[in-house]
C-alpha cells in the first residue's frame, strides 16, 4: 500500500495531517493550540491498575501486559505477541464473552504504526476492559473469530479502514467501502477529501465524487 | 329494417322472462354486454376511490384530496397517467407473452360476467352449467400471472408467480367443495334435481324461502365462510396477496409491469374482485332477492323495499349536500364545490328516477345484488386495513389443512342432512 | 455460540445459475427494495422459497462520519452523531456528549440530566414507534404505521419546541444543555404521556393478539442467548432472548439510577419476544419520564466548561443503552481541539450481523420478517 499518500494540496481544510503528538496548523478558532501541553495542568494520568485478574494474568505473562486504568476505566496494553493467549484467557477463563468492538488508531509516527483496541465485556462480572496492543504496518494479528464471532464484520471493519489483516478471518474484505478500492480511509495520512478518484472514474462515471 | 326493428322488439315483449342469451336475442345481448362492460368499468373506478377513502379513514389519514371535490376525480387522473406512461418492456423479457399476459388475466376476469345474473332476466345468458363456467374461467386468470411473472425473466415476478400459481391450486379445490355444497341445497325439492344454472340457484333460494347462508344453519354458514376466505385467496387481495407481497417481492408478478399493461392487471384485479363476490352473493346471499322476499311479501312491503333503491341515492345526495355545506368558502374551492354539488345533484336526480314505479321495478333486481356485492366489496378493504400478510407455507397450510377438510365434511355433512330431509 | 463457518460467505463465483437450470436462486434483495429498510443489500441464496445463507453487502451510505469527527473538533462533531440514527438522534448526542465530558471529567449539572433522559427516553418512544410501524409494514399489516405516525408527531413536535429541529436534533452540548427548558415543557410532556398511554393499547389491540401476527412472528428469527452474547447481539433482540442486561441498569450513565423501572424480557428470542419486549419497554420509558418530569430539580443546565474544549491526552469509551442496543464512543485525544480518533460502536451493525443466523432454513417471507425486527437504521450501520 501507499505509504506516502499525498491528499490533494488544494483547499484542503486545516487538520487534516495530524501526526500523533502534535497539530501543526491546529483548527481556525485555536490557532495557538501549542501541542504537548494539555490545556488543564492537572492532567490526569493513567495509573495502574490491580484485580485479581491482573494478578493471575501478570503471573503467567509477566511484562507482557500492562494494565492501566483511565478515569475509572481498565486497559491494558498486551505484547503483540500474546495477544492470541490473552484473549484466549480473557474469554474461556475471565468470561469476557462479548466482544463489543474492536478497532483501531494509527500513530503514523510510531514505528508500531498502529493501536488494535478490543473493548471486552464480560456479562457474568458486569465489566468492561480494553485490551490495546501494538502493531506495524502491514503485520497481521490473528483473527477472533473463534473466541467470538461478532469479531466477524468489526474485523472487516478494521481491514477496510485502516488495512489491518487479520489471519483466520474467513471472509476478510471491504465492508463500507466497494470493492476495489484504494487506500484505507481513517489512516491519517489519507485526506479527508481524498479518494479513490480512479475507482469513482471507473464505476461512477464521473470525473470525481468531490 | 323492419325485420330489425321486430328483431329488437321481440325481446322486449312482458312474455319474453328469459336473458337475452337464452331467448337468442343477439341484439339485446350485445347491449348487455355493453351495459356490463361500463358498469365495470365505472364500478372499478368507484372501488378505487372507495379503496382509497375508506383505507385512508382507517388509517387516520385523508386519503385523496385534491382531484376533484374529496378526490372523486382522482382515480380518473390516475387512469390518464396510467395511459400516459411509457410502456416498458424489459430487454430480457419474452416480449408476446409479457405483452400478452394481462390480456388475459382482464379476459379472464370479464367474461365470468357472461353468467352473472342481476337479475331474473338480467343477465347476459344464463348457461346450465354457469357455476361451471364462472369458477372455470375465473382460475383462467392464474395463466395470466403466471406468463406474466415467468416472460418477466426476473426473479421477483418468479417467485410471485409460482406463489401465486400454488395458492389459486390450493384454494380453488376449497372454494369447489363449498360450492357443491350449495349446490347440492338447490335440489332438495319436489323433483329433487338440483341446478347449475346461476339463476337456477337464485331461484331455488327463492322457492326455498331461505337464503343458502342460513340453510342448515350453521352448514350453510361454514360453507360462505370457506368460500368467503378462499375467494380472497383466489383474487390475491391482503391477507393472501403473496403474489404481489409488496414488502417480500416489491411488487410480485407485475414488478416488470408499467403504465396501461399495468393498469390492465390493476382492472383484471378488481374485476375479479367483482366477479367472485357475485358468485358469492349468487349462491349464498339470495342474488338478487331482496330481504325476506317470502316472509313480508304483501304489496306493501313490495311498495316499500321498491323505495329503497331511490332511498339510497337520495340519502348519498344527501352525504354530497352536506359536504358541499361543509366546503370551504374560499373562492379557491369554488369549483370543487360546484362539482361536489353537481355530482350530488345528479345522484339525487338517479335517485328521483329511481322512485317511478315502471323504473324501480325494473332496477331493484339489479341494485340489490350490487348492494350486496358492495358489501364484500368493503370487506376486502376491510381486510386489507386489518391484517398482516400471511406466510407462504400459512396460507397452503390454511388452505390444505383446514379449509379443505372443513370443506368437505361440510359437503358431507350437507348431502347427510339434506338426504334426510327429503326422505321426510 | 454459532459455528464461525457457518457464517462463511456465499458462494458467489459460481455462475449465476437461473431459475430454468437450477434450484438454487440467487435473489439480491436491495439496496433499493421496499422493505430493506434504506439501503441494505441482502444477497439470498434460495431453495424454492428457503433461505440456504444470505449475505449482507453494507456501505451504500457510508459518509466516513469517523474521518470527519477527526478533522472537526469536539463541539463541532456534536451535531455528526445526529445523523447515525437518525430516528433516535438524541440518543446518540447523548452518549457522545458524555463520552466527551468523561475525557474532560466534568459532569453534567441535575437538572440537565434530567432534562437529558427525559428527552433521550422519548427519542427511544419515537424510534419504537418507527420500529413498529415499519415492521408490521413488513410483515403486511398497512394500518399501524399511520397510528405510530400520528402519535410520533406529538414527540417530534415537543422536540422542535425545544430545540428547534424534529429528527437531527442536537439537543445536548458538551456539559449539558445550550436550551432551558420552554415554557410549559413540563405540562406538555405530561400532557404527551397521558395522552400516548392507551396509544399503546391501541397497537396492542392490532397486533399482540392477531392470529396472522402470531403465526407470523411466533418462532421466527430465533436467536439463543448465547448466539446473541457471540454475536455481540445486544439491546431488546439480546433482552428478548432472555438476558436481562440493559446499560441503564448494568452500568448506569447519566441518572438513570435515580429512576424506578424494570427491564422487559422475552423467553423464547422470536421475532413476537422481541415485540413484546420492545412493546414493553415503551410502557417502561413512559414511567422513566414521568419520573424524571416529576422529580425535575432547578438550577443551572450548564456545566463549568472550558470554551475551547481541549481533552487531556487519553482515552475513553463510554456506551449508552440506544433504542437499538449498546451504543459505543471510544475517543481517543491528543490533548488538542479535535479529537484523535471517534470509533462508534454503533448497534445496527453488529445486530445486523447476527441476520444469517437468524435467517437460515426459513422463508423469504421471514427474512423481511426479521430485518424488520432487528430495528436497523442504514445511517447507522454504514455511518
Amino acid at each position: 500500500m501507499p505509504e506516502e499518500t499525498k491528499p490533494p494540496s488544494q483547499s484542503s481544510p486545516p487538520g487534516e495531517v495530524k501526526p500523533a503528538t502534535e497539530k501543526p496548523a491546529a483548527t481556525p478558532a485555536t490557532p495557538a493550540a501549542k501541542p504537548a501541553a494539555p490545556a488543564k495542568p492537572a492532567a490526569p494520568a493513567p495509573t495502574p491498575w490491580d484485580s485479581p485478574m491482573i494478578a493471575k494474568l501478570k503471573r503467567s505473562y509477566g511484562s507482557g501486559i500492562e494494565p492501566l486504568t483511565y478515569l475509572g476505566q481498565h486497559y491494558m496494553i498486551v505484547d503483540r505477541s500474546l495477544i492470541p493467549e490473552i484473549l484466549q484467557v480473557l474469554r474461556n477463563e475471565e468470561q469476557f464473552d462479548y466482544c463489543v468492538d474492536i478497532t483501531a488508531v494509527h500513530y503514523p509516527q510510531r514505528e508500531k504504526q498502529f493501536d488494535v483496541i478490543w473493548v471486552l465485556y464480560s456479562f457474568p462480572r458486569n465489566e468492561r476492559i480494553r485490551v490495546k496492543t501494538l502493531t506495524k504496518d502491514g503485520e497481521s494479528l490473528p483473527s477472533s473469530i473463534p473466541l467470538w464471532a461478532a469479531a466477524n464484520w468489526l474485523e472487516r471493519e478494521v481491514y477496510d479502514m485502516f488495512g489491518i489483516k487479520f489471519d483466520g478471518h474467513p471472509d476478510l474484505k471491504r465492508i463500507l467501502l466497494p470493492e476495489g478500492w484504494k487506500g484505507y480511509p481513517l489512516r491519517k495520512d489519507y485526506g479527508i477529501l481524498q479518494q479513490d478518484n480512479e475507482w469513482v472514474q471507473i464505476n461512477l462515471g464521473i470525473e470525481s465524487g468531490q | 329494417m323492419h325485420d330489425l326493428i321486430q328483431y329488437v322488439q321481440s325481446y322486449l315483449d312482458p312474455n319474453v322472462k328469459v336473458t337475452p342469451g337464452a331467448a337468442g336475442n343477439m341484439f339485446w345481448a350485445f347491449v348487455y354486454i355493453m351495459l356490463v362492460f361500463l358498469g365495470l368499468s365505472v364500478a372499478v373506478i368507484a372501488m378505487n376511490w372507495l379503496e382509497r377513502k375508506i383505507l385512508a379513514h382507517m388509517q387516520v389519514r385523508l386519503g385523496p384530496m385534491r382531484v376533484g371535490p374529496h378526490g372523486l376525480l382522482q382515480p380518473i387522473a390516475d387512469a390518464l397517467k396510467l395511459l400516459l406512461k411509457e410502456d416498458l418492456i424489459p430487454a430480457g423479457a419474452d416480449s408476446f407473452v409479457f405483452w400478452f399476459a394481462p390480456f388475459i388475466v382482464v379476459l379472464a376476469a370479464f367474461c365470468v360476467f357472461v353468467v352473472v345474473p342481476f337479475g331474473p332476466q338480467h343477465a347476459i345468458t344464463d348457461m346450465n352449467i354457469g357455476i361451471l363456467f364462472m369458477l372455470g374461467v375465473s382460475s383462467l386468470s392464474v395463466l395470466g400471472v403466471v406468463m406474466a411473472g415467468w416472460a418477466s425473466n426476473s426473479h421477483y415476478p418468479l417467485i410471485g408467480a409460482l406463489r401465486s400459481s400454488a395458492q389459486m391450486v390450493s384454494y380453488e379445490i376449497a372454494m369447489g367443495l363449498a360450492v357443491i355444497s350449495a349446490i347440492l341445497m338447490t335440489s332438495l325439492n319436489a323433483t329433487g334435481t338440483g341446478t347449475l344454472s346461476m339463476i337456477g340457484i337464485v331461484e331455488a333460494q327463492k322457492a326455498q324461502g331461505e337464503w343458502f347462508i342460513f340453510k342448515f344453519f350453521p352448514l350453510g354458514l361454514i360453507a360462505f365462510f370457506i368460500f368467503a376466505v378462499a375467494m380472497v385467496a383466489e383474487t390475491n387481495r391482503a391477507p393472501f396477496d403473496l403474489a404481489e407481497a409488496e414488502s417480500e417481492l416489491t411488487a410480485g408478478f407485475h414488478t416488470e409491469y408499467s403504465g396501461f399493461r399495468w393498469s390492465l392487471f390493476f382492472l383484471g384485479e378488481y374485476t375479479a374482485m367483482i366477479a367472485v363476490s357475485s358468485i358469492a352473493v349468487t349462491l349464498w346471499l339470495g342474488g338478487w332477492l331482496r330481504p325476506f322476499p317470502n316472509l313480508l311479501n304483501s304489496p306493501t312491503w313490495d311498495t316499500l323495499f321498491s323505495y329503497v333503491p331511490g332511498a339510497t341515492f337520495l340519502f348519498l345526495a344527501a352525504i354530497c349536500f352536506y359536504n358541499v355545506a361543509r366546503m370551504p368558502k374560499h373562492p379557491y374551492f369554488r369549483i370543487q364545490t360546484m362539482g361536489l354539488g353537481a355530482f350530488g345533484a345528479a345522484l339525487a336526480l338517479i335517485g328521483l328516477i329511481l322512485f317511478i314505479p315502471v323504473v324501480s321495478v325494473r332496477v331493484q333486481d339489479i341494485f340489490w345484488f350490487t348492494a350486496k356485492v358492495a358489501g364484500f366489496q368493503y370487506l376486502y378493504i376491510w381486510y386489507r386495513g386489518t391484517f398482516p400478510r400471511y406466510r407462504f407455507d400459512q396460507l397452503m397450510h390454511l388452505g390444505w389443512k383446514v379449509l379443505l377438510p372443513l370443506g368437505l365434511g361440510v359437503l358431507i355433512l350437507t348431502a347427510g342432512v339434506g338426504l334426510l330431509q327429503i326422505k321426510s | 455460540m454459532p459455528d464461525p463457518t457457518s457464517l462463511s460467505p456465499l458462494d458467489l463465483d459460481t455462475p449465476d445459475k437461473t431459475f430454468l437450470d437450477a434450484n438454487e436462486l440467487i435473489i439480491n434483495m436491495g439496496p433499493q427494495h421496499p422493505a430493506t429498510h434504506g439501503v441494505l443489500r441482502v444477497i439470498l441464496r434460495l431453495d424454492g422459497e428457503k433461505v440456504l445463507g444470505l449475505e449482507c453487502v453494507i456501505g451504500y451510505l457510508h459518509r466516513g462520519v469517523e474521518k470527519i469527527g477527526e478533522n472537526r473538533t469536539y463541539a463541532m462533531f456534536n451535531p455528526y452523531v445526529d445523523r447515525m440514527d437518525y430516528v433516535a438522534a438524541v440518543s446518540n448526542g447523548l452518549g457522545y456528549c458524555e463520552a466527551v465530558e468523561k475525557l474532560l471529567a466534568i459532569e453534567a449539572p441535575p437538572r440537565a440530566q434530567h432534562v437529558r433522559v427525559i428527552l433521550t427516553e422519548l427519542n427511544r418512544l419515537t424510534s419504537h414507534q418507527l420500529w413498529l410501524g415499519t415492521h408490521a409494514l413488513d410483515i403486511g399489516a398497512i394500518t399501524p404505521l399511520f397510528y405510530t405516525f400520528r402519535d410520533r408527531e406529538e414527540i417530534l413536535k415537543i422536540f422542535e419546541k425545544y430545540c428547534g429541529a424534529r429528527l437531527t436534533t442536537h439537543a445536548f452540548r458538551i456539559g449539558g444543555l445550550q436550551y432551558e427548558t420552554y415554557s410549559g415543557f413540563e405540562r406538555e410532556v405530561k400532557n404527551f404521556l397521558a395522552f400516548f398511554r392507551p396509544k399503546i393499547d391501541e397497537y396492542e389491540e392490532l397486533l399482540t393478539t392477531n392470529r396472522i401476527w402470531l403465526e407470523r412472528t411466533r418462532g421466527i428469527g430465533k436467536i439463543s442467548a448465547e448466539d446473541c452474547i457471540a454475536l455481540g447481539v445486544t439491546g431488546p433482540v439480546l433482552r428478548a432472548s432472555g438476558v436481562k442486561w440493559d446499560l441503564r441498569k448494568a452500568q448506569p450513565y447519566a441518572n438513570y439510577k435515580n429512576f424506578d423501572f424494570e427491564i422487559p424480557i422475552g423467553e423464547n428470542g422470536d421475532t413476537y419476544d422481541r415485540y413484546i419486549v420492545r412493546m414493553a419497554e415503551m410502557r417502561q420509558s413512559v414511567r422513566i419520564i414521568e419520573q424524571a418530569v416529576d422529580a425535575l430539580p432547578e438550577g443551572p443546565i450548564m456545566a463549568k466548561v472550558p470554551k475551547v474544549i481541549k481533552p487531556p491526552v487519553g482515552e475513553v469509551y463510554h456506551s449508552i443503552e440506544a433504542p437499538k442496543g449498546e451504543l459505543g464512543y471510544f475517543i481517543v485525544s491528543d490533548g488538542s481541539t479535535q479529537p484523535y480518533r471517534v470509533r462508534v460502536r454503533p448497534p445496527s451493525f453488529v445486530n445486523l450481523q447476527a441476520l444469517d443466523t437468524m435467517c437460515r432454513g426459513q422463508l423469504v417471507a421471514d427474512v423481511i420478517a426479521v430485518i424488520g425486527t432487528l430495528d436497523i437504521v442504514l445511517g447507522e450501520v454504514d455511518r
